[in-house]
């Protein structure tokens, strides 16, 4: 028998009893509702939780520090390495390096000086620190007062409210739109020959007291500068900053704008003592695409030479959670498919007992027992099909109702509502798919019971 | 029989020592036992016989809706015991059309959809079903109430429209079991009239099953009677 026949026959045989097979893809559709409001809910939830990681800034970024730096922070590390001294410094062309790794977005120095912001007279000490653009994500921003930087290396400033707080106490929202002067220390470099006269010092030189065998006298100069710079806004709390202790920055430039004032930094003395003049970082933050993509970045700069860091781990356990979640939810949201499962057993059974003549006529003329075996499977794959349909639109409304339940109940909190049901496209082929599945497995019994029949038997004259 | 000449045609359907046992109690029953028939092409047979004769029996062996215990059912130089069951029903749709005492119609489907039904298991085109099931239903002269439903037929009308169905793969055989049985005389009469003028004009062997010699005497050429399973005697009719 031909495709369409098959179902042509089996949706008739469905409308023949219209109630019993109308409640039994209803049950059906329940199951797959519970199913699917389950699985989305373990969707929704997940989703909730990385986007609320991903806000921190945390999971798709590696910290990069030389191995000269920081020694004793990773005991194990430092024995491998058996001279610390001849480990890469993240210079210039390290940097280069890893911004065209695969699936490096951004490598940001951490930038990190400390300067003072003159306003009305007055003195503010604070730690001056860069921002990239893509920082406008980070979960900091979501209660900016006033506006991000207008660009990469605007003469702008935000800064952290209680250092606003500090410089107008009474209402720091004013400074918005002020202008403020930034004093900072600017790293000079001197001429090998030069002999740094008439130059007010800040911060050492190997200058004359060089012995240096090689000649290698090359260093830098510390030169108290200013810079105007507009306030366009305040935050409540340091963007990336949830791993920090020490040295909270509370005055944020844009990243690029904090490069080209060439600010001097404590990496600087350094590597003026090791000599070799190149500018060198202390810490490079390397944004990754994608958090699952981190493990991969950070083994590729391992390699380079550098130590890493980054918050792996906690996403692996996250996702080991997310997929027991996921389980038992997809378990309990099963249980209502296997009642319905049952129905359907129990309404095909029914339906061969009552049509006994009726497939002993369809063999009697020209039905094979395979024909009949179909003609019952596809009636049960028809039921898992509009039950799968039905479940969906139940799911979507149940979804719907946890949505705005939760929302509801957030609002009262004075949270901002949140989707904790999620519904993907997948989800909805794939409920289809198992509903259609499971109805087939159920019609198996009942098919081949009927195939079985004996036309002989049935078509008896009483 | 033995000495049939072989420039002849070869008989439509031949048995040989057939047997059909069913196990009772301790015991069997040999609905058929050791029947050996030869039914020649084009031929109206009828199978005679008191109730539990073996009748039925004989006919869905030659139907293949059954298997013999033992013996041979031969059509067209093919044993229907050595068949698979897919062979079988393939045997059954394309070269066999059934009539049954009960009409045995499927009562939620149209007339038109009860003889297009055979028509869906041979996988005969959609754009050639309409035709010949017209066709059919006007070889048994039906050509109203077509979009009716079985129950809506006078028991003439509702054997006429299985008789269609029966003829919508164009068998070579039919096979009929009591078709007179569910109808009052007149009625009948006019159904077996109509049923050896399709034997005349198609060229089908037909077999049929009654307990009415008198009937079958009028439109059979030869009667076959069964007793106890077992072929009693036959009669050729001019
Ligand atoms: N399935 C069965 N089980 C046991 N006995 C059966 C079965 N079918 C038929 N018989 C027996 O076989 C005999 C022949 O039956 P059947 O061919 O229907 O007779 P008829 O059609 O001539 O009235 C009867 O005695 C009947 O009881
Ligand atoms: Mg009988």
């Amino acid at each position: 028998m031909k495709g369409y026949d098959l179902f042509e026959l089996a949706v008739r045989n469905l409308r023949q009893s219209k109630l019993r097979n109308g409640l039994t893809t209803v049950g059906i559709s329940v199951g797959v509702a519970s199913l699917v409001a389950m699985l989305s809910l373990g969707v929704g939830l997940q989703q909730l939780a990385t986007r609320r990681l991903a806000g921190s800034g945390m999971f798709d970024t590696v910290f990069v520090t030389s191995k000269q730096d920081f020694r004793g922070f990773d005991r194990e590390d430092d024995q491998k390495t058996e001279h610390p001294e001849n480990a890469p410094v993240l210079d210039e062309p390290a940097r280069d390096a890893m911004t065209h790794l695969q699936y490096v977005t951004e490598v940001e120095p951490e930038i990190r000086v400390m300067g003072e912001i003159v306003s009305g007279g007055q003195t503010h000490f604070g730690f001056v620190t860069g921002l990239p653009m893509s920082a406008r994500e980070n979960e900091a921003f979501d209660n900016l007062q006033g506006k991000f930087f207008s660009g990469p290396s605007a003469e702008e400033v935000i800064l952290l409210n209680d250092f606003a707080k500090e410089i107008d106490p009474k209402d720091p929202k004013e400074l918005i739109g002020q202008e403020v002067t930034l004093r900072y220390g600017e790293r000079q470099a001197l001429a090998p020959d030069s002999e740094s006269a008439g130059r007010p010092q800040l911060a050492g030189t190997p200058g004359g007291g060089s012995n240096s065998a090689s000649g290698d006298d090359f260093g830098f100069s510390v030169v108290r500068k200013t810079q105007k710079l507009k306030v366009v806004g305040i935050i409540e709390e340091e963007p990336y900053g949830g791993m920090r202790t020490v040295s909270r920055g509370r005055i944020f430039l844009p990243v690029d704008l904090t490069e080209k004032l060439n600010m001097a930094q404590f990496t600087d003395m350094r590597s003026s003592l090791r000599g070799g003049g190149g500018k060198t970082y202390m810490t490079l933050t390397v944004r990754v695409k994608d958090p699952g993509k981190v493990a991969q970045v950070q083994d590729a700069i391992n390699k380079m030479g550098f130590r890493t860091f980054s918050v792996l781990d906690a996403t692996k356990s996250l996702r080991r959670f997310f997929t027991v979640l996921d389980l038992f939810l997809g378990i309990f949201g099963s249980l209502a498919l296997a009642v319905a499962t049952l129905a359907i057993i129990n309404t095909l059974v029914m339906a061969v007992l009552e049509r006994r003549r009726e497939i002993g006529v369809m063999k009697a003329i020209g039905a094979s027992d395979r024909d009949v075996k179909r003609l019952f499977f596809a009636e049960a794959g028809a039921m898992g099909f509009f039950g799968g349909v039905l479940g969906i639109a139940l799911g979507f409304a149940i979804g719907k109702a946890i949505n705005v339940g939760t929302g509801i109940y957030l609002h009262r909190h004075q949270l901002p509502s949140e989707a904790v049901w999620i519904l993907p496209p997948w989800l909805i082929g794939a409920a289809i798919a198992f509903s259609i599945v499971v109805s087939l497995l159920a019609g198996l019994y009942p098919a081949s019971r009927a195939a079985k029949l004996d036309p002989v038997q049935t078509l008896k004259y009483e | 029989m033995d000495s049939v000449p072989s420039s002849r045609v070869p008989p439509a359907v031949q048995t040989a020592n057939v047997c059909r046992y069913y196990p009772m109690g301790g015991g069997i029953i040999r609905a058929v036992d050791g029947i050996s028939l030869t039914i020649e092409r084009g031929e109206f047979v009828a199978l005679l016989g008191q109730s539990g004769s073996g009748k039925s029996t004989l006919l869905n062996l030659l139907a293949g809706l059954d298997r013999p215990s033992s013996g041979s059912v031969t059509v067209q130089g093919r044993d229907l015991a050595k068949m698979s069951s897919e062979e079988l029903a393939a045997y059954r749709r394309n070269d066999v059309g059934m009539v049954f005492q009960a009409f045995h119609l499927i009562p939620s489907m149209t007339i038109t959809e009860n003889v297009e039904l055979p028509m869906r298991f041979a996988e005969v085109d959609r754009a050639e079903r309409g035709q010949r099931v017209r066709e059919s239903l006007e070889q048994v002269g039906l050509g109203k109430r077509l979009e009716h439903r079985p129950s809506e037929l006078s028991g003439g009308e509702q054997q006429r429209v299985s008789l269609a169905r029966a003829l919508a793969n164009r068998p070579s055989l039919l096979l009929a079991d009591e078709p007179t049985g569910n109808l009052d005389s007149r009625t009948g009469e006019d159904i077996l009239n109509l049923i050896r003028d399709l034997s005349l004009s198609l060229g089908m062997t037909v077999v049929m099953v009654t307990h009415e010699r008198a009937l079958a005497e009028r439109f059979a050429q030869r009667l076959v009677f069964l007793g106890d399973g077992k072929l009693l005697s036959q009669e050729a009719l001019a």
